[in-house]
């Protein structure tokens, strides 16, 4: 597993597509190259969209996690 | 979203329609694809003009006609039908209650974060002059009044092209 530190963490819990994916870009726009931002969501549409996301837009996939009270983990590093 | 360059393709969605189903669906096309740094830019033509118009003003045009479809086709965001189940207004009353229990945003709130996220709103010349609206009748997020040629130059550079 790779070796990160979160640098940012959104809470998107509660939203609803494409919602979760609006604010990661908005978030990520205003961080540095190679910050790690993690995006906590319930939505299960994110646990596959965000991912999608992050391969179309360039920026890396480190991890998707899934804790057992059904929040979704994923983590993003900006490139 | 500049520095996304990674993809390119852009996104032009033509809104004919100015029903609140329809005009959600085309806004959540286009936040989604402007999260993904995709350039997107709307064409309101006709009915879809209602999504962009403000609030107020009931009388509009030059001519009893224009004035009695203006008064007839009152809208704006935050009042506009159902393409199905209208039921006089109860329809989009619970749609609207059933979206915020789930966090999907308005369709006012969906225009201005498409906004801010660089979608470009063009409103139709042509459909302005039938009906007898100005500029100034539009909510100031909108870009310049164009018309169907400068929407084709735009639409024949764009990767994924709607009509709603």
């Amino acid at each position: 597993m790779t070796q990160y530190t979160i640098d940012k963490t959104l809470d998107a819990r509660g939203l609803a597509c494409p919602m979760p994916s609006v604010k990661t870009a908005l978030t990520l726009e205003q961080m540095e190259f190679g910050q790690v931002l993690e995006v906590l969501t319930d939505d299960p549409v994110s646990k596959r969209d965000l991912p999608v996301w992050a391969q179309s837009t360039g920026n890396e996939l480190l991890e998707v996690k899934e804790d057992a009270d059904r929040t979704i983990k994923i983590y993003l590093r900006k490139a | 979203m500049a520095e996304q360059t990674k993809n390119k393709g852009s996104v032009t969605i033509v809104l004919f329609s100015g029903d609140l189903d329809k005009a959600t669906a085309a806004f959540v096309i286009s936040t989604a694809a402007a999260s993904m740094g995709m350039p997107v830019n709307i064409f309101f033509t006709f009915w879809g003009l209602n999504v962009i118009k403000k609030k107020g003003g009931l009388i509009k045009g030059q001519n009893w006609m224009q004035k009695m479809l203006n008064i007839m086709n009152y809208g704006h965001a935050k009042k506009l039908a159902l393409s199905k189940m209208n039921m006089l207004g109860m329809g989009p009353a619970m749609l609207k209650v059933m979206m915020s229990q789930k966090r999907v945003p308005s369709l006012h709130e969906f225009i201005q974060t498409a906004h801010q996220m660089g979608v470009k709103f063009y409103p139709c010349e042509m459909s302005m002059t039938v009906m007898g609206l100005k500029k100034e009748d539009f909510i100031d997020e909108c870009e310049d009044v164009i018309g169907a040629v400068s929407y084709l130059s735009i639409a024949k550079e764009s990767n994924i092209n709607l009509f709603i």
